[in-house]
């Protein structure tokens, strides 16, 4: 991984509208990402459970803060109050 | 005579021993999950054993990753395939097959292109696919041993393989 990879990580899943919600406010803030996909089937996302404890999409991992969540209303409201107009970062 | 037809395929443009490969970035497939990665992060890790491989599912790619896992490749060497498959098609492979492997996917097989080595399939209008190819790279992409296809069917030499990765790995 070099300096350059994004330091944001979103889990999800394709045509997923919660995860386009979450991909249209990091494009909104001008966030990097980087886009990991997985199987529609629950049962076949061990990698979401790991890194989040749920196997529900969207999930992020924010290595700027170190915080991993899920849900996308939890996801837009840290995204917004982290890094949009009068954010913490 | 024989009473099937093994086609020869023109000369292919592909990168050989001692030049560079191409790099590329397309999905990667894991056990797991899918992302964008570029070819040359992947084998800034390591030795890469890079294959070309026919769409998941044909015999042939059934047969190369039996052939691969028998000879344990990827306990030596990064295994990475490319095919025209989706992500979901090469999930589904990952499951059956290719232990240790990750598969980029290349529908447009531009990357095929690229590596002069695209074939495209007779029956199958608009469709078109890497001819079965292996490369072993080096950590700056440098080619160590390449091998491609000159008829189809047609599959790897995996003696060969094996040597390579025992000299240069």
């Amino acid at each position: 991984m070099s300096e350059s990879d994004p330091q944001i990580t979103l889990y999800r899943l394709q045509a997923c509208p919660f995860c386009e919600r979450v991909v249209r406010v990091l494009n909104d803030l001008d966030l990097s990402y980087q886009s990991r996909f997985v199987e529609p089937m629950h049962s076949d996302r061990n990698v979401v459970k790991r890194v989040s404890g749920k196997r529900s999409v969207p999930a992020i991992v924010d290595e700027n803060t170190g915080v991993t969540m899920s849900e996308s209303a939890n996801i837009v409201e840290y995204l917004q109050n982290t890094y949009g107009e009068g954010g913490a970062a | 005579m024989v009473d099937f037809e093994v086609v020869s395929l023109p000369e292919a443009d592909n990168p050989d021993v001692g030049e560079t490969a191409p790099d590329f970035t397309r999905p990667l497939v894991n056990e797991e999950y899918w992302t964008d990665a570029s070819l040359s992060s992947v084998v800034a890790e390591g030795p890469t054993l890079l294959t070309f491989h026919p769409m998941d599912g044909a015999f042939p790619t059934t047969y190369i990753w039996n052939e691969f896992d028998d000879r344990g490749f990827a306990d030596d060497v990064q295994v990475v395939g490319v095919s025209i498959s989706s992500p979901y098609e090469h999930t589904a492979l990952l499951e059956e097959r290719a232990e240790g492997a990750r598969l980029f996917s290349d529908p447009a097989a531009d990357v095929a292109e690229a590596y002069g080595i695209e074939h495209d399939l007779d029956g199958m209008s608009g469709v078109t696919e890497p001819r079965p190819a292996v490369f072993l790279l080096e950590e700056d992409r440098t080619v160590q041993y390449a091998w491609v296809a000159s008829e189809w069917p047609a599959f790897p030499e995996y003696d060969e393989i094996e040597a390579a990765i025992a000299e240069h790995v």
